[in-house]
């Protein structure tokens, strides 16, 4: 398949930058910090995204989705990446969503699916124990009891969690590695809200003597921890297009500035020490844009060994962001050292996402393994 | 059957009819690559058959038009093609600075009578082309170039000399950069084509610190070079040269997509083994060769996404630059890694094809056909518009 975008993908394309620049521009998260709104997104800007069917543009049509596959939620989150649109896109519909795709029975996806294309319904991804990524082997547990099974442990980074109406929570069981639905309202599940860099809605969970019933329990009664890995698969490729996004805004803003700071009496464009780390730079973000584009398209075209892929394109796009972010910085000099200037949110930003599901050593190590070295 | 269904099956009948089996292997080292021309010593009988019959053919070139020698495909048909071969395994039947550099060239600048005397015999592999850019004081400010062509009425005459001449040694004819003006830089070059047998045109090969000897010295004293011989217009022969260097720039590029897809890891794991758990022994190794295989996949699939963008006319303009620069930087990285992985046995000298010839063979891919900070350079200037005061 081309790696590039067909008309119809040029279309949204332009259709959320556009809806993005003027709804959700990175001046509206900067609002949102300042206030330190509770929620962190605006309910009216995702309320809009709904309406124009991003919450469903990854979900089949079978389940209430669009059917754009991957590569339209890939096209929106690069588009949300450049500017820095806070909703639970991420949380809800790439992380929450992606993993009922995989590991959830027929029953619950017809259940849960189409209302999390509608907005009807808020899903967040409980996963995380600590600062290091992890699919199995997880501290939480669901023990079974007589009314099915009981959930205790302690779960951080949950995004978007304010607004979260249930939690699908990864536990060890008698089983492996099994996911849990779990109302975010349940009778001992207690939510601190964690104030993050990047200004997004984030929470530590704990889960004391939980009772779930067996209908809790996503898909069948076995591990689920390879059903649970294709779907952070996924998750990474979709932070990859957000990262690319960043980069790429970043990017023009340093170039733009080049092009209009003087010293010496010339633009600092002019200097080719300057020069030649921009033209370094715009070949490697180049780099890292076919690798999102080449994941999305295998993802929608259910090709094998996804998990190589993804991970190559989680590691370069860290490897992408990090260097993007960081001579963006330094380009700009003092300035890009201000809390009035963008760029900051930009590279807490970037820095939040790289070390979601995994950094660029973890996939660097994980690509390593995968190709049997 | 539709028309390609059909092309396809007459092109695997004549390819199994045609290619001697000898020609069926692939390459072992470069030593193996056919040049053609009148000074080529064929390594076999099978080699001169094969050049010979794809000629005759036209699909040594198979998208030139037929009327200069080229096969007339279309570019499905020309895919095809290639796809063919590489299912029987046929070795690229001519290598050729006419073909890859010259000819497109020659096929935009040329005028209808250089076409016909010139592209037949390149796409037939008679005559072996050769590149006359730099010069001892004109390198990567090529534009300064002083080998001189006067205009004797009837000819001209040149004298001067150039460097870096690719197998200048070997090859039957020139194309040539020349100053016809010396009061403007850009625009008093000219574009001359002539042979290497003329007299006063002399080579000296140069011994690179790989141990081979790709690159001549070339020497024009007072050499005649026919009128006719002009390409393009008088003073005009920079921007065929711009043209030129884009081609070539692509052919280097392609060389690292050739290797872009090589797994370093598969020689490390035999030279350093693993440990308990599988895992390369040498875990900062192990982490270069992830970072390595990496870059070359995103390379890789940036040089198609190139290719796909080109066909949607949505050009990136001056990817040419990017590709040589990266693919080239990262030609060097993974020689270099090679040398980590065979330890002290790199060290212990062997000739190409082998590892420490081609190590050093290596740095010279970011310094010929425009150095990497050349590439950099019109990448700032063409792609993000910096200024350049």
């Amino acid at each position: 398949m081309a790696l590039i975008l067909n008309e119809e993908q040029q279309m949204l394309k332009e259709a959320a930058s556009g809806f993005l620049q003027d709804k959700a521009p990175v001046a509206q998260l900067r609002e949102l910090r300042d206030r330190a709104d509770e929620r962190g997104y605006k309910e009216n800007v995702w309320k809009e995204m709904v309406d124009m069917g991003w919450a469903g543009i990854a979900i089949p049509e079978q389940y209430g989705g669009v059917g754009y596959g991957y590569m339209g939620l890939g096209i929106v989150l690069e588009e949300v990446g450049k500017h820095l649109s806070a909703s639970p896109l991420n949380a809800s519909i790439l992380a929450a969503a992606s993993v009922i795709m995989k590991a959830a029975n027929e029953a619950q996806k017809a259940e849960l699916l189409p209302s999390l294309a509608s907005g009807e319904l808020n899903i967040s991804l409980a996963l995380e124990e600590n600062g290091q990524h992890k699919t199995s082997n997880f501290e939480t547990t669901a023990t079974p009891s007589a009314g099915g099974y009981v959930l205790n442990g302690e779960k951080r980074f949950v995004g978007d969690a304010a607004s979260a109406d249930k939690l699908i929570v990864a536990a060890n069981t008698d089983k492996g590695t099994q996911l849990f639905l779990v109302d975010a309202t349940r009778k001992g599940v207690a939510t601190e809200s964690v104030t993050m860099i990047d200004s997004r809605n984030s929470a530590r969970i704990t889960f004391k003597d939980v009772e779930l019933s067996a209908a809790d329990r996503l898909g069948n009664d076995q591990d689920t921890s390879s059903s649970l890995s294709e779907a952070i698969d996924i998750i990474n490729v979709g932070i990859s297009a957000e990262l690319l996004g960043i980069s790429l805004r970043v990017f023009e803003m340093t170039v733009d500035y080049l092009k209009e700071r003087k010293q010496f009496d010339v633009v600092i464009g002019t200097f080719q020490g300057l020069q030649h780390r921009a033209a370094h730079l715009f070949c490697e973000i180049e780099l890292g844009k076919s690798m999102v584009i080449k994941a999305l398209q295998a993802i929608d075209a259910g090709e094998p060994g996804i998990s190589l892929l993804a991970s190559a394109t989680k590691a370069k796009m860290c490897e992408v962001a990090q260097l993007a972010t960081n001579e963006g910085i330094q380009m700009h000099g003092g300035i890009g050292m201000t809390d009035e200037y963008d760029i900051g949110f930009y590279i807490k930003r970037a820095r939040a996402l790289e070390h979601s599901f995994g950094d660029r050593n973890y996939h660097l190590d994980r690509f390593a393994s995968l190709s049997a070295y | 059957m539709t028309e390609l269904a059909s092309f396809q099956a007459e092109t695997r009948q004549w390819l199994e009819e045609n290619c001697p089996e000898s020609m069926r292997q692939p390459f072992n080292s470069e030593s193996e690559w056919c040049w053609g021309g009148r000074k080529f010593e064929f390594i076999s009988e099978d080699q001169r058959i094969w050049m010979q019959r794809m000629g005759e053919k036209g699909w040594t070139v198979p998208t030139w038009p037929r009327e200069y020698g080229g096969g007339g495909l279309s570019k499905d048909e020309a895919k095809i093609l290639a796809k063919e071969m590489r299912a029987l395994g046929c070795r690229k039947p001519l290598e050729s600075f006419g073909i890859s550099m010259l000819g497109p060239a020659l096929m935009k600048f040329g005028n209808e009578e250089q076409k016909r005397e010139h592209l037949p015999k390149i796409a037939r592999g008679e005559i072996r082309w050769c590149q006359g850019y730099s010069e001892p004081n004109a390198g990567s400010d090529l534009a300064s170039l002083a080998t001189k062509a006067e205009d004797q009425g009837d000819h001209y005459l040149v004298n001067g000399s150039k460097i870096w001449t690719s197998y200048a040694d070997q090859a039957d004819w020139i194309f040539c950069l020349v100053r016809t003006d010396s009061s403007a830089k850009h625009d008093g070059i000219s574009f001359l084509l002539f042979d290497m047998e003329s007299k006063g045109v002399s080579t000296s090969p140069i011994r690179l610190i790989s141990g081979s000897s790709p690159f001549c010295e070339t020497y024009f004293e007072n050499v005649k070079v026919p009128k006719e011989n002009l390409m393009g217009e008088l003073n005009k022969g920079w921007t065929i040269a711009k043209y030129l260097l884009t081609h070539e720039r692509e052919m280097i590029s392609s060389i690292g997509e050739s290797f872009a897809t090589v797994s370093p890891s598969k020689s490390a794991l035999k030279t350093i083994g693993t440990d308990s758990e599988g895992r390369l022994a040498n875990s900062a190794l192990r982490r270069d060769c992830a970072q390595m295989e990496i870059d070359g996949m995103a390379f890789f699939l940036s040089l198609e996404r190139g290719k796909d963008e080109a066909k949607a006319g949505q050009g990136m303009g001056a990817v040419s630059s990017m590709f040589k620069y990266y693919g080239t930087e990262l030609n060097k990285r993974r020689m270099e890694l090679q040398l980590a992985i065979d330890g002290a046995d790199s060290m212990v000298w062997q000739d190409d094809p082998k590892v420490p010839a081609l190590w050093l063979r290596s740095k010279a891919n970011s310094i010929e056909g425009g150095t990497s900070e050349v590439q950099l350079n019109i990448i700032s200037k063409r792609v993000l518009g910096l200024p350049d005061k």
